[in-house]
């Protein structure tokens, strides 16, 4: 267990930095793919959330201090906290298959960091950048379950022991 | 894990409408397409929600605005265009921001709690019509 956690971290990691080197989309800032999503979805409908959040967390700090500074940290800590708690909820429902689960994830993430952005700069116009992000949140998580489920369906049993 | 969570469900599209209802309120409760469209006149720098200094649009300039963190953004206003060319912040994402010239576009660092907003001086008139 612990050894697929460690392991865990390296991949999001690198999920991580391949990310931070793709460009900035249609010039909204925070506009990502959110490839280290795979690995938390992956990881939520195998190890469970404990092991999702930790490696998460852990991820977010390692790359923040390698490639970041403290305010991207503070930054995508916000935004995963609050895709977290969505899609733990959503999961729990054991209505949404893994697509509404990270769709909604990828929505909730974005709605965390402008809360957060708009606090810390104090300006609420800054808030006409949610519609796309949204809805590229919404893009971005279809295609993560996309993969993570592909993923899921071939590997998920060993980790599910 | 049951497999069946694999695949997509009905109930999976509560998200996608959810998403589209939510992004349709905040564009019409913040900002419709009349306001934001409407051309500006004066670029107001804030720095950590308070304003740092106002210029005109149609002026050009060359500014370094000193941020929150101490970091340097460098604010230039040209051709009717406000754009942040340079900064010292690590991620540089109001670099990358396009160029500004309507009414209500930002630019924002947020390393540096540094807002660049575009205002008209009709604002209010604006604002009536596009009710």
């Amino acid at each position: 267990m612990t050894a697929y956690l460690a392991m865990s971290v390296a991949l999001g990691m690198m999920l991580s930095y391949v990310e931070a080197m793709l460009p900035v989309f249609f010039g909204v800032p925070g506009m990502k793919p959110g490839l280290s999503n795979i690995l938390v979805v992956f990881l939520l409908y195998t190890l469970g959330w404990k092991a999702a959040i930790a490696v998460n967390i852990l991820r977010i700090i390692l790359t923040g201090i390698l490639f970041g500074n403290p305010f991207s940290i503070a930054y995508s800590l916000s935004g995963a906290l609050v895709s977290f708690v969505i899609m733990i909820l959503l999961r729990k429902t054991s209505r949404f298959s893994v697509y509404g689960v990270s769709m909604a994830g990828g929505v909730f993430h974005n709605v965390g960091q402008i809360i957060i952005a708009m606090i810390l700069v104090e300006n609420y116009r800054i808030i006409l950048y949610l519609p796309p992000l949204l809805l590229c949140g919404c893009l971005t998580g279809f295609l993560v379950a996309f993969l993570a489920a592909a993923i899921l369906k071939r590997i998920g049993h060993i980790f599910n022991d | 894990m049951d497999s069946s969570v694999l695949k997509f469900k009905k109930s999976d599209y509560i998200v996608p409408v959810f998403t589209l209802l939510l992004s349709a309120g905040v564009f019409l409760f913040a900002g419709s397409p009349l306001y934001a469209g409407s051309a500006g006149d004066t670029v107001k720098v804030y720095v950590d929600g308070e304003e740092y200094a106002a210029f005109p649009l149609n002026e050009e300039r060359d500014i370094i605005i000193k941020g929150y963190a101490g970091l340097d953004n460098h604010l230039v206003i040209k051709d009717g265009e406000a754009d942040i060319v340079d900064a010292h912040c690590p991620d540089k994402l109001c670099v990358h921001q396009k160029r500004i010239s309507r009414n209500r576009e930002t630019i924002v660092c947020l390393p540096n709690r540094v807002v660049i907003e575009i205002e008209g001086k009709s604002e209010g008139e604006v604002d009536a019509v596009s009710r």
